[in-house]
This record gives C-alpha cells, sequence and structure tokens, in this order.
C-alpha cells in the first residue's frame, strides 16, 4: 500500500508529489460497512453530498449511487443522513 | 566582446539595488520596509508608481508575509524579489528554509544590520550569519558597484535550472545602503538580455508525466506536502547536491556579465587581494574589504608581505578557492563582523579554520570580532590586527586566538 | 444575495472530484466534507493554497496527494500571503498575455488554527490590500491537527487538551472569537459563514465568494468526531444542531450589508423553533463535564452568550 521507497535521485526535486491519493486505498479502515436498500431508495444524492471520502458516486448512465469500497472508511454519515428513507444500514464486516 | 558602454550614476547601495530590479524585468516585488533597506523599497515604488516598471509591487503587512507571497508567486512561475534586514530577515527565519526546500528562485537583498536587542539599526552581519544554513546562496558585496552587478546577476544564478535555489545578496548597513558612489550602470536593454526571461523546468507530477515545475491549471502539481521519516532525508539530500552545483554555476554567469560590463570580482567566489606572495593576510566580508585594501596597499609600499582575501560567495562555501588562495599564508586574521556567543570566535573564523583543517600547510589563524552595530573599523585597527601578524609570524606563537576589537573596556 | 448560479445536485454529482478520494482524514470528518462542497462551487481553473493543519496533512502525505488542481502549503500562519502571491503573480503573467486563461480563481484553506490565531495578521493584510481570492475557514474549534488544543475559535466551557475540563477549571474559560464580524469590518465585498449540513446554502456561498471581486471569506462549521467526541456518524447532524441552536448561525454580509440565510432566518421569524444550547452541548462529549451540578452554570452561560449574539446579529440583520 505504501510506496516502495525510492533514492534521491530518483525522485523529483522540491518534494512535489508523484502519486495521486487515489492510489492509496483507505477502505481496508473500516469496520462497518454501508449497505443500501435499492427499495428504499429516492437517490436524493444527499448521502454523496456528505460524504467525506467521495466514496459514493453517481452514474449519470445506469441513473444510480454506487458505493466505492475502495476507500469507504464506514463512517456511517450516509446511514445517518438518509432520511426519512433509511435506506442505507451499516453492517459489521 | 566588446564591453558595453555604460552610463554613471551617483547611486547609494539602496538606490543601485533598487535600479538593478527595475532593469531585470521583476514581475513581482514584494516587501516591507525596515531601515536600512527602506530606499530600496521607497525607490522602488517611486519606478511603479510613474509607470517605469510593469512589476506588480505589493506592500505587504510584515516580512514574514513578504518572503511568503514571493515564494508563493515564484511557485507560480514569475520572477520575484524582495529585500529585508535585521529583524526583518529574522522574522522571515522559518520561511527561508521553505523557499529553499521548494527550490524557488527568489532573490533577496539584505542591507546587513545588526540583531536586536538592544535595537540596533546600524551594519553587521549577524542578521545574514545566522541564516547560513537556510539552503540560500549567499553573496556579499564590497561596494556599491557590486551590489548592483550581483542583483542582475542572482537572477541568473537563482533561476539556472541546474540551480533553482533562493539566493541573498548582503550589503553594509549605511556603509553602503546610504552613501552615494559613482555607479556604472548597464544600458536597460543589455541588462534585459543578460537576465532573459525566466526558464520553467520539468518535472514528474501525480499524473505520471513531465510537466513544468510551476502552478498552472492546466498541468496541476503539489507543492510543499507533508514528509514524513520516509522522504525527509531524501529532500535534503537533494538540495545539497544543487549546492555542488552553485560554485560552478555562480562562476559562469560572473564570467559572462564581466565580459559584457568590463567587472569582474575575483572569480566570483573569492576575491584574492594581493595574495600571491603575501606571508600575512586577512580574510573578511563586504565594505570592510574595501578599507583593508588600502593597509593592504600602505603595508606593502613598506616591504611588508600583506594580502587579503575577500569571501565574497558564503554559501556555497568556496572551500578549494580559499585553501589555493590561502594555502602560502603563514599568519591569517579573520575579521568576523558576527559573533557566536559561547562559541570561540565568530562563523568566518570557524569555518576558515575548518577548510584549512585538510590544507597541506597548516597556516596561524586567529579571529578579530569587530564592527558589531555599527562600531566603525577604522584603518588604524586594521593596522593594529597586521601587527599583530606580523607578531605572530616572528615569534610563531599565538597569543590570543580569539579577540574583540574596537570595543570599549 | 448568494450567488444566481443555478445547478442541481446530480450537476455536482457528475463533476470530476478535485478532491480526491484516498486522502487519508478520518472517518466522519467534518473539514474534508466541506472541502468536497466548497469546490464543487468551481467555475473554471483553480490554484489553491492550504495553511498547515489536519487537511494539508491528510492530503498531502508525500509522495501522495489528493489534489486534482495546483496546490501549494508553505507554513502555518501565511495562507493568506500564499493567496496574495499567486493572485499577484496571475496579475502579471495577465499583463504580460502569458496566462492562457481569462481568469483563475484563488482559494485559500485554513482551519481555525492557522486562521483565529497565528494567521490574523496575514489574513487582515491581504484583506486590507484587495487581493481577489476566497478565503475558506474550516472551523473544526481547536488545533486539532495537533492533538485538540484550544483556539481562538474554540467555545466557551468546551474541553480540549490545554482547556481541559478540570476539577477547578471546567473547559474554555474565554468565549470564541467573533471572526466573522472582524472581517466583516475589514470592508471586504463578501463574507459568510455555512455549515456542512446546509450544503446548498454552503455552495452557493462559496461559489459567491469567488465570485466577489476582491476578498472573500467564507466560514464553514465542520464539526470533527476525534476533537468533539461523537460518533464518527454524527458530524452532519451537530452541523445542523448548531444552526438550530442558534450557536453558529448562517448569515452573509455583501459589502457589509448583514443578511440572515434561510436556515437561520427561518428560525428569526418563528423563535419557537430556535432550540436549547442544551440540545447542542449533550451530544458532544468535549461538553458532557458541564452536565454537572458543580459546572451546570456554564451551560447557562454559554446559553446566554449565544442569545446575546444572535440578538446582535438579528439588529445587523434588520429583523429585531
Amino acid at each position: 500500500m505504501t510506496s516502495e521507497q525510492k533514492g534521491w535521485k530518483e525522485i523529483p526535486i522540491a518534494g512535489v508529489c508523484w502519486r495521486p491519493a487515489t492510489d492509496y486505498l483507505t477502505g481496508d479502515w473500516r469496520t462497518f460497512k454501508p449497505v443500501r436498500d435499492k427499495e428504499k431508495c429516492n437517490k436524493c444524492l444527499k448521502c454523496f453530498v456528505f460524504c467525506p471520502d467521495g466514496a459514493i458516486t453517481w452514474n449519470s448512465e445506469t441513473e444510480d449511487i454506487a458505493f466505492n469500497y475502495d476507500y469507504c472508511k464506514g463512517c456511517g454519515i450516509c446511514a445517518n443522513e438518509c432520511r426519512p428513507q433509511e435506506a442505507i444500514e451499516m453492517v459489521l464486516e | 566582446m566588446a564591453i558595453t558602454k555604460q552610463n554613471l550614476r551617483a547611486l547609494n547601495g539602496d538606490e543601485a539595488v533598487a535600479y538593478a530590479v527595475k532593469q531585470s524585468d521583476v514581475d513581482v516585488v514584494s516587501a516591507y520596509p525596515i531601515t536600512p533597506q527602506t530606499i530600496i523599497v521607497e525607490r522602488f515604488s517611486e519606478y511603479v508608481h510613474n509607470g517605469e516598471v510593469d512589476t506588480e509591487f505589493v506592500c505587504v503587512e510584515s516580512e514574514h508575509s513578504a518572503l511568503s507571497m514571493c515564494l508563493a508567486a515564484s511557485a507560480t512561475g514569475v520572477r520575484v524579489f524582495t529585500a529585508s534586514a535585521s529583524a526583518g530577515l529574522a522574522l522571515m527565519h522559518e520561511i527561508l528554509y521553505v523557499t529553499s526546500g521548494a527550490r524557488a528562485p527568489v532573490v533577496m537583498a539584505i542591507a546587513n544590520r545588526a540583531l536586536s536587542g538592544p535595537i540596533n539599526i546600524h551594519c553587521d552581519h549577524s542578521d545574514s550569519m545566522v541564516e547560513r544554513d537556510a539552503g540560500w546562496i549567499q553573496i556579499y558585496v564590497e561596494n556599491s558597484q557590486e551590489a548592483y552587478d550581483s542583483i542582475i546577476q542572482a537572477f541568473r544564478i537563482a533561476e539556472h535550472n541546474d540551480l533553482l535555489l533562493p539566493t541573498m545578496v548582503m550589503l553594509d548597513a549605511f556603509f553602503l545602503s546610504h552613501t552615494l558612489e559613482s555607479v556604472n550602470v548597464l544600458p536597460d536593454e543589455t541588462v534585459r538580455k543578460f537576465v532573459g526571461t525566466r526558464k520553467i523546468p520539468l518535472i514528474r507530477g501525480h499524473r505520471g508525466k513531465l510537466v513544468p515545475f510551476k502552478l498552472d491549471p492546466e498541468n496541476p502539481i503539489t507543492m510543499g506536502p507533508l514528509d514524513l521519516y520516509d522522504y525527509y532525508f531524501e529532500h535534503k539530500r537533494q538540495q545539497e547536491e544543487a549546492m555542488q552545483r552553485a560554485p560552478r554555476i555562480i562562476k559562469e554567469v560572473h564570467d559572462e556579465y564581466a565580459r559584457i560590463s568590463g567587472r569582474e570580482y575575483g572569480n566570483g567566489l573569492v576575491e584574492p587581494y594581493r595574495l600571491e606572495d603575501a606571508e600575512i593576510a586577512a580574510v573578511c566580508l563586504g565594505s570592510t574589504a574595501g578599507t583593508t585594501k588600502t593597509v593592504v596597499d600602505q603595508l606593502r609600499s613598506k616591504g611588508i608581505k600583506a594580502g587579503l582575501l575577500r569571501l565574497r560567495t558564503y554559501r556555497p562555501y568556496p572551500v578549494k578557492d580559499i585553501i589555493n588562495t590561502l594555502e602560502n599564508v603563514k599568519a591569517i586574521a579573520v575579521m568576523d563582523r558576527s559573533h557566536s556567543f559561547g562559541a570561540h570566535g565568530g562563523p568566518v573564523f570557524h569555518e576558515i579554520r575548518h577548510v584549512l583543517y585538510d590544507a597541506s600547510i597548516h597556516p596561524h589563524v586567529v579571529d578579530y570580532i569587530y564592527g558589531l552595530g555599527g562600531r566603525d573599523m577604522p584603518q588604524s585597527l586594521i593596522h593594529e590586527i597586521y601587527k599583530d601578524l606580523q607578531k605572530i609570524l616572528e615569534t610563531k606563537r599565538v597569543e590570543k586566538p580569539v579577540q574583540f576589537i574596537g570595543v570599549r573596556e | 444575495m448568494a450567488s444566481k448560479w443555478k445547478f442541481t445536485i446530480k450537476d455536482f454529482a457528475e463533476k470530476p472530484e478535485i478532491f480526491m478520494s484516498g486522502h487519508r482524514a478520518c472517518a466522519g470528518c467534518g473539514p474534508a466534507i466541506a472541502y468536497r462542497q466548497v469546490l464543487k462551487a468551481a467555475r473554471g481553473p483553480i490554484i489553491a493554497t492550504n495553511a498547515t493543519g489536519c487537511m494539508e496533512v491528510v492530503s498531502t502525505i508525500y509522495p501522495y496527494t489528493a489534489w486534482g488542481i495546483p496546490w501549494i502549503h508553505t507554513a502555518f500562519e501565511n495562507v493568506a500571503a500564499n493567496a496574495a502571491g499567486i493572485e499577484t503573480a496571475l496579475k502579471a503573467l495577465k499583463k504580460k498575455g502569458q496566462l492562457k486563461y481569462d481568469h483563475v480563481d484563488v482559494i485559500a484553506f485554513a482551519g481555525d488554527g492557522g486562521t483565529y490565531d497565528i494567521g490574523i495578521q496575514a489574513l487582515s493584510g491581504a484583506a486590507e490590500r484587495g487581493h481577489d481570492f476566497l478565503y475558506v475557514l474550516y472551523d473544526n474549534e481547536a488545533y486539532m491537527n495537533t492533538g485538540i488544543q484550544r483556539s481562538g475559535g474554540t467555545p466557551h466551557g468546551a474541553w480540549t487538551t490545554t482547556s481541559p475540563a478540570g476539577r477547578v477549571i471546567p473547559g474554555k474559560v474565554e468565549y470564541k472569537k467573533p471572526i466573522g464580524a472582524i472581517m466583516v469590518a475589514h470592508d471586504i465585498p463578501f463574507v459568510a459563514t455555512a455549515s456542512i449540513a446546509y450544503w446548498l446554502d454552503l455552495v452557493r456561498k462559496a461559489r459567491r465568494g469567488l465570485e466577489a471581486e476582491g476578498p472573500a471569506f467564507l466560514h464553514a462549521l465542520a464539526p470533527c468526531p476525534r476533537g468533539w467526541r461523537y460518533d464518527t456518524s454524527k458530524t452532519v447532524e451537530i452541523a445542523r444542531l448548531a444552526v438550530e441552536t442558534c450557536v453558529f448561525p448562517l448569515w452573509e454580509a455583501v459589502d457589509g450589508e448583514y443578511a440572515l440565510s434561510a436556515p437561520s432566518k427561518v428560525i428569526a421569524l418563528k423563535p419557537e423553533r430556535k432550540k436549547p444550547v442544551k440540545d447542542y452541548l449533550k451530544v458532544q462529549g468535549r461538553f458532557r463535564h458541564l452536565f454537572v451540578p458543580e459546572f451546570e452554570h456554564v451551560i447557562g452561560e454559554i446559553q446566554q452568550i449565544i442569545d446575546r449574539r444572535w440578538k446582535r446579529l438579528l439588529k445587523k440583520c434588520g429583523m429585531t
């Protein structure tokens, strides 16, 4: 997960970053995982707007949301804010 | 190439710096006034308000912000300049390190003034000496002419793509900053051609490809991350590597400028004066060198083999040049216009001794702390120093390795 | 008036994430939500700068970066000077015809640490000079990155590690510095408060701040589960309670003219909707020590200061 350690001759100068954060999968931090009941979900996208990690995305082709479990840290905000639908449940992984 | 025709102007050190900045096509100047650098910013703001330059001039609310603004502006890809002294430079301290770490080619003029307290507005080198570890190129000038020349060279040095290190040019408070001299200035076009435009190198960013090393929405990069213990050391090693390349680059720029202007300052790193067959010599920086050259001439006329080594470039420390020029001198007096309390002498003394340790011959090296807080260093006192050196030469003994000279007991 | 820019939540969802996933903020981090929401207001090219703090650290642990836009961090107290430097450089480039964009937005992000206290000088200077940038203050009410020490933005009575809930002194003695009012006093084009719970209001204000010509200041309340001591899932709920209890009213000041924002306006018009401060305090561990007979009076003090500031705000908004 962490980068292999390069020498000073190989890395860019001035501390400029050379890997995107998306390479670092924070999904393995979580204990609980959000699970959505598709029947109850009305696609209001509140969960998307309140996710600290951008781990909920909207697919305009399928017109549906998707949870990106690579990054979801299991904070539970999406489940807490999904009102009144209560379509998301935090499940122990 | 023929030497360019130049104009003679009556300028003090500060004005000479401001004039050099005016001609160097600088994009952003952000500065805060502090005696004795005030004339630089005042004169420059006159240029701006009279429409003589295109520079964005920002009067910031502190020196810390002055350098921060310069750093961020430089990171955005433009040429920047600022100036300070003493407490102002001290206030910038944190950002000096960040600037060199960010490899931003900021150029800064420092009118060497004593650090407080008590507060003193006059000349000594304590403000810039304490910053010698900050990773900046450091150049000390002897007179206003050299101040003018060195500022112009500084832009080329700092921006050189093999270097990319911020550069500070030091001129003595009041002795140089406020004293009128006749200064030869190059025509605007010559300077503009010499400094050229800033060429941004390429760097590998987080998208995996080589992009210009600047903040640009077209090719985003991240500057100034958090380094943990796994990479900080490597980044600092890179900075040292750049410093190792600096002597060659400083010399190249100096020589190119000398061809255009007809003026050289030693080899750009050190300026030996009558050292070829000298038996006794002084080492110093800044305007005191001018006075000491007169003393050397007087001694020489009496047949005494005296000489002087002026250090122009202080960082990177010109190790080889010092050994080459001083190797055959038998007794050396270092003149320190700053002090390191409790350190058995001042910084220049430490570094000269350190460099000569590896030389094949070991001359006697003694230290004179002088001129703190603007205390005048007249020829008479410099003569005393050379007299001491002669005694050391005769007796082959050093009684006092470190002394304060010019202070009332 | 907040921006006239029209958008739907689905427009947002289709925008690429400027602040990438994979950043190392804590689970349930309020500031991370604030960043994502603010950056949804982007209208064109942006250059961002950050003060040292939680978000700077979590988003750029070398060699990783979560930033899809050009970004620079230099030190703790100078983000406003950084923004000023970038803005000035862009001006210089534009003058020379070397800027390929018509306009580039400059955003300075800082926590309450880098704003209320150590950063206020640079902020005040940049505001006085009128640089065109948006300053986003993500307020988690303590120096969270260094381990939850009190700041000028920490509220009265709150536990922090440097204002602990002791046997003699129960939490922070001083009150929250009114940074918003300070910025309005600088006479800048746009100042606003926002809460991550009211995302529409926040995004509109962020956009308005970007559109403002000159300095704009957005004060966003962003709760921190670690420092405020509550379950990670409650971040948005607490940010909502803060507004509902008038602990953190939402307002904006355009050219110095105050106006309440909808979520707070509703309470001003229907005072019975104003929830007691106790509702807000009891869900946070950092106030738990006040719920004993010995220190209960502090809750009263908190209610008093909240009410006093709320009344003062209503007056400024012409709604007594």
